[in-house]
């Protein structure tokens, strides 16, 4: 990083955006091959049932119907879903693509029809006959772990999935020595994640050479391709994944599933391309679900405000199966539990219980938003038991700007912070004196109106080798081609967040290029060779970093080309601008134009000096990085109706140093969009059968734009030293620090009447209710 | 969207459309705006045979004055009302619920006939029909005849209509600028959880409220409409009337709202409408 920055840290609008706008780009519906056909899943309208027999036949008959495939056809030859983060005591079912003689959940696939197109398939599916006997349903996680509870898989033996735990500090004398202790219970609502493209894929199996290539609507091509080749029995040096453009993931699109092994194998068996397109309904019964853990918390603090110890007994409603990365979500949340404070000690016991509801795994926050909601909530209970101001009970346990790196209670080293910095900034952009007095005027005219306020920390650039199950680095390859143009591969495999623009900001800059001659490839195995993808706000911190190191390679090596067209050594060249020269001679500068093609060209190049102007690199980070803020929400409670409205929201967020302000003010939005539809109105909703009562957009409500209140965004800058550009990551940073912050202001606004917590959603109804109650108090 | 198969017939004119509905009778299904017919066709929860679309009728998509009342074809979308400069005059209440409905891409296909003819409980259509007192024309193969708004809902999505009936048009009287429209909406539909429609008719100090959402049809407030029989709308008047609002209800219970919810919600909006159209009047 010598020459000036040109492109780093400017609001540059997305390249990406122009195609999406104009809805001319490619998502997996749009692919259309020779010869495709169409597959439809048949899935169990039971929660928990025998399958006695399935009558394919008449389905079968139906012109235009190529296939129809049950468990009994296709399981032997698909293997098992994979789980990449088991537990030492887990105990799991095994996953099959379709249902064996049982099924688990409402949405399991039991069968599925290959014919011309999708509404033929349709017609088919409605045309099998499962015979089902009906069986007991499991779907209250804390009755499963009952004794009398039926199970949800019997040849388990148990509802326990797993247990985990983590301790760290003396916990009995913290609670023992401790002033005051707190309890309370949390319930994290299950969340449906309803990416707006639902899933999809085509699968095409060439016989000519054996390859197999899957467009699928993944954030993971890279991890498919490690985890299918073995599902299938397709070598993986002759498996191509593509994730095309993909709709939304938000970690719902993290996993491996059943369908793209379905797909695979029916291509593979019936010599044709397969399309599968995934319906809403579908989206929402049979892609993973999000939260839904069950907490007892307890606290242990001094009259004073300074935090001792917490402790928390969790129950995690992980559903039917594992899916990829379902038990390492709680174990998320254990980690950030004591959240940017200074505890003592603290101990998180999880028990991971199966129901006959769909799995859960990462969504948007995966885990951390739970850790942040209960360590913010239980901040403003001590502010509130104490009677002292929520900010100054956080400033206490902040620690210091010199401090870091901190070890926290929970084993992990955050590596730099300046909380205190954040929440200033916060109150100053958001004028916190003159809300505070607006409080108090409208609570002196009848009105509920609260401030609530979270200073949050996550952690993001997942992450080194050593805590990942397939390795936490990342790739990239940048190529400077013979017309001087810039290809950039990245393996990171961005699908939205914008980083075919911030990856072209940073590599022009560091080029000394226009941005406009940069491309950036991304979510093709073909191209980018290897690559553990986009999740947990690692994309730009660690891909990025991979491409700096891209770059350091061809300029060290066109430095070394330039010396030799100039007739000098390497060490007397000047790097400055694009241009390379000797020290002090600028005007007789080379640019990458003639350098590019002496280099492939090759006539006149310094011995043992290979052709070209290439570089690939993985970068290994040494820690993960953890971006901080904080957001000051105000909101006034309709006292007949229980709405809540938002009438200010402020968010300071630190993630380090920023490639592209736009792009985070964008990321941010979009998390704080799904945090309001977390604290007022989004859940799943499963009846006592385990029938889903929220699997359309008739019922499962999402934030639309009039929800939407003004933000005032700003933020401060930390840089993080785990990687040389001092990124931090901010893809997840709304959903977590948005919702305690908007928990908080909604409790704090009906605080004068004594009520003290709700859990999310904080539905109008709840409200009303609670009102209703406190005032018959 | 992937529905079964079905057989599309386009009517020019509405004699056509009570023909063929008589010839193909049960396995037929009218479409009008298709924002209510559709999304159940998607789940295959309605499998038509034949679809009968009315809307290249020309003669059934308009608002006009007649008679001295206000009439709307039953194929006028509901931006069309929500931009009627004839209603904004005679009859501002419809426009006051046109664009609580959905969002501007129902609005835009979406029928006034359709939504009533559909008699979802939920719907916003009804309060105001019922609140006006409206007459409702429909025609079958045996001929015309009107119907009163507060015979014509009977029960969930079940209305007067004889099976082989068509609504054709909805007939208002004109009003004063008095009138208001409250919906306590359901997140993620958009439709009614307790909407109340208010109409003020100071000639004869009385007023119609329509309630929507809270119970199995839509339905008028006769209990609220009393109590403010000949009294002046002053504050204490309107809250004793609108706590009568969901008198003797059987309202509905889902995940969206329990009953006590609703009907507390239906004496809210009862409440919060007859202020609002009680300071039009004023003004
Ligand atoms: C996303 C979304 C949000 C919505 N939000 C709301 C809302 O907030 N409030 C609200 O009130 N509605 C809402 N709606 C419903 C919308 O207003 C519909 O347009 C309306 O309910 C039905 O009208 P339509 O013209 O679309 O009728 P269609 O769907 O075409 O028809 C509905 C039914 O009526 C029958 N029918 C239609 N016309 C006639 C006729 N002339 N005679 C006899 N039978 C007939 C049809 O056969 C069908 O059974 C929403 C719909 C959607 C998709």
């Amino acid at each position: 990083m010598t020459t000036p920055k040109r492109y780093f840290g400017k609001p540059i609008k997305r390249v990406e955006d122009p195609r999406l706008i104009k809805g001319i780009a490619t998502y997996v519906d749009d692919i259309k091959l020779a010869g495709m056909l169409h597959a439809t899943v048949l899935r169990s309208p039971y929660a928990h049932a025998k399958v006695l027999g399935i009558k394919t036949d008449a389905a079968k008959a139906l012109a235009g119907v190529a296939g129809v495939f049950t468990g009994a056809d296709v399981n032997a030859k698909c293997g098992l879903l994979p789980c990449a983060s088991p537990m030492p005591d887990q105990k799991a079912p095994k996953h099959t693509v379709l249902a064996g003689d049982r099924v688990y959940y409402a949405g399991h696939p039991v069968a599925i029809v290959v014919a011309t197109n999708r509404y033929i398939a349709q017609d088919a599916l409605d045309l099998i006959e499962v015979d089902y006997d009906a069986l007991p349903v499991v779907s209250n996680p804390e009755k499963a772990i009952e004794a009398d509870s039926p199970l949800t898989h019997p040849e388990l033996g148990s509802n326990v999935s797993f247990t985990w735990s983590l301790a760290n500090g003396n916990l009995e004398e913290a609670f023992q020595k401790a002033d005051r202790v707190i309890k309370q219970r949390m319930v994290h609502q299950r969340l449906i994640p309803m990416a707006i493209e639902p899933r999809g894929c085509v699968a095409q199996f060439s016989q000519a050479d054996g390859t197999l290539t899957l467009w699928t609507s993944t954030q993971i091509p890279h991890l498919v391709r490690t985890l299918l080749p073995g599902m299938v029995g397709v070598p993986e040096n002759k498996m191509r994944i593509v994730a095309p453009e993909v709709g939304g993931g938000f970690g719902s699109k993290l996993n491996l599933y059943v369908e793209e092994a379905l797909c695979s194998h029916l291509s593979m068996r019936l010599g044709v391309p397969i399309k599968w397109i995934e319906s809403r309904r579908e989206n929402a019964m049979a892609t993973i679900h999000g939260r839904d853990q069950i907490g007892d918390y307890e606290v242990a603090f001094q009259k004073d405000g300074t935090v001792l110890a917490i402790k928390s007994r969790t129950i995690a409603d992980v559903g039917a199966y594992l899916q990829l990365l379902t038990p390492a979500i709680p174990t998320l949340t254990g980690l950030m539990l004591t959240g940017c404070y200074k505890f003592k000690a603290m101990r998180m016991d999880v028990t991971g219980v199966y129901t006959h509801k769909m799995s859960t795994d990462a969504y948007r926050g995966a885990g951390r938003p739970e850790a942040t909601f209960v360590i913010e909530r239980v901040m403003d209970l001590i502010a509130a038991d104490l009677g002292m101001d929520p900010v100054k009970v956080r400033l206490r346990n902040f620690p210091k700007r010199s401090e870091f790196p901190f070890d926290t209670a929970t084993g992990l080293t955050y590596d730099s912070g300046n909380y205190q910095g954040a929440l200033r900034k916060a109150q100053q952009v958001g004028g916190w004196d003159a809300l505070v007095k607006q409080r108090e005027q409208a609570r002196q005219a009848g009105k509920l109106f609260g401030i609530g306020l979270s200073t949050y920390v996550e952690i993001c650039a997942l992450g080194p080798s050593k805590i990942m199950a397939a390795g936490g680095w990342e790739w990239g390859c940048v190529r400077i081609e013979m017309s001087a143009k810039v290809t950039v591969i990245t393996g990171a495999t961005p699908h939205g967040q914008g980083q075919e623009t911030s990856f072209a900001q940073i590599v022009a800059d560091e080029l000394g290029v226009p941005m406009e001659d940069v491309v950036v490839l991304r979510g093709d195995t073909a191209s980018a060779h290897y690559g553990r993808d986009t999740y947990g706000s690692r994309a730009t911190a660690l891909g990025g970093t991979a491409l700096i190191m891209c770059v350091q390679k061809i300029v060290a090596k066109a430095t070394k080309l330039a010396a030799h067209l100039l007739k000098s050594k390497p060490a007397n060249i000047v790097f400055r601008d694009g241009k390379f020269f000797v020290k002090g001679k600028p005007k007789n500068s080379l640019g990458w134009r003639v350098l590019a093609q002496e280099a492939y060209v090759a006539k006149n190049l310094p011995r043992d000096f290979e052709p070209g102007l290439e570089a690939s690199s993985f970068f290994e980070p040494k820690n993960c990085t953890f971006p901080f803020g904080t957001h000051i929400v105000a909101v006034e409670v309709d006292r007949d109706t229980g709405e809540v409205e938002v009438v200010k929201y402020v968010a300071v967020d630190d993630c380090g140093h920023q490639v592209n302000p736009l792009l985070i003010e964008g990321q941010v939005q979009g998390g704080i969009a799904h945090s309001l539809g977390q604290v007022l109105f989004e859940r799943a909703v499963y009846d006592e059968n385990g029938q889903l009562l929220t699997g359309e957009f008739m019922d499962y409500p999402l934030a639309r734009a009039k929800d939407i209140p003004r933000y005032i965004m700003d933020s401060t800058i930390t840089p993080s030293p785990s990687n040389p550009m001092g990124i931090k990551g901010c893809g997840e940073a709304g959903t977590i620090g948005a919702t305690p912050a908007i928990a908080n202001a909604v409790c704090d606004a009906l605080s004068p009447l004594g009520i003290k917590h709700l859990d999310l959603p904080l539905l109008p109804e709840k409200i009303w209710r609670a009102i209703s109650e406190a005032k018959v108090k | 969207m992937i529905p079964s198969a079905f057989e599309y017939l386009r009517p020019q004119t509405f004699d056509d459309a009570i023909n063929l509905f008589a010839q193909h009778g049960e396995n037929a299904k009218i479409l009008a705006g298709g924002h209510s017919l559709i999304p159940t066709m998607k789940l295959r929860l309605a499998q038509p045979k034949v679809l009968i679309d009315l809307g290249r009728i020309a003669d059934l998509n308009y608002i006009r004055e007649q008679d001295g009342k206000i009439a709307v074809g039953a194929m006028a979308t509901h931006h069309q009302i929500e931009t009627s400069e004839l209603l904004r005059e005679k009859c501002p209440l419809l426009c006051e619920v046109a664009p609580q409905i959905g969002d501007v891409q129902v609005r835009n296909r979406g029928t006034i006939g359709g939504s009533l003819a559909h008699a979802d409980p939920a719907a916003d259509w009804p309060a105001a029909i019922l609140a006006l007192d409206a007459e409702l024309e429909v025609a079958g193969p045996d001929g015309a005849r009107v119907i009163q708004a507060k015979k014509f809902f009977v029960d969930l999505f079940q209305t007067a209509l004889k099976p082989n009936e068509l609504l054709r048009e909805i007939r208002l009287p004109a009003t004063s600028k008095a009138v208001a429209y409250v919906k306590f909406a359901q997140r993620a539909s958009g439709f009614a959880i307790a909407g109340a429609a208010v109409v003020i008719r100071p000639e004869s100090k009385a007023v119609g409220i329509g309630i929507t959402g809270v119970a199995a049809k839509a339905y008028r407030a006769t209990a609220s409409e009393k109590k403010l029989e000949g009294q002046p709308l002053a504050s204490e008047n309107i809250a004793a009337a609108a706590d009568k609002a969901s008198n003797r209800v059987e309202a509905l219970n889902d995940i969206h709202a329990s009953a006590d919810f609703r009907k507390h919600l239906a004496r809210v909006n009862t409440k919060r409408a007859l202020e609002l159209a009680a300071a039009r009047a004023e003004r």
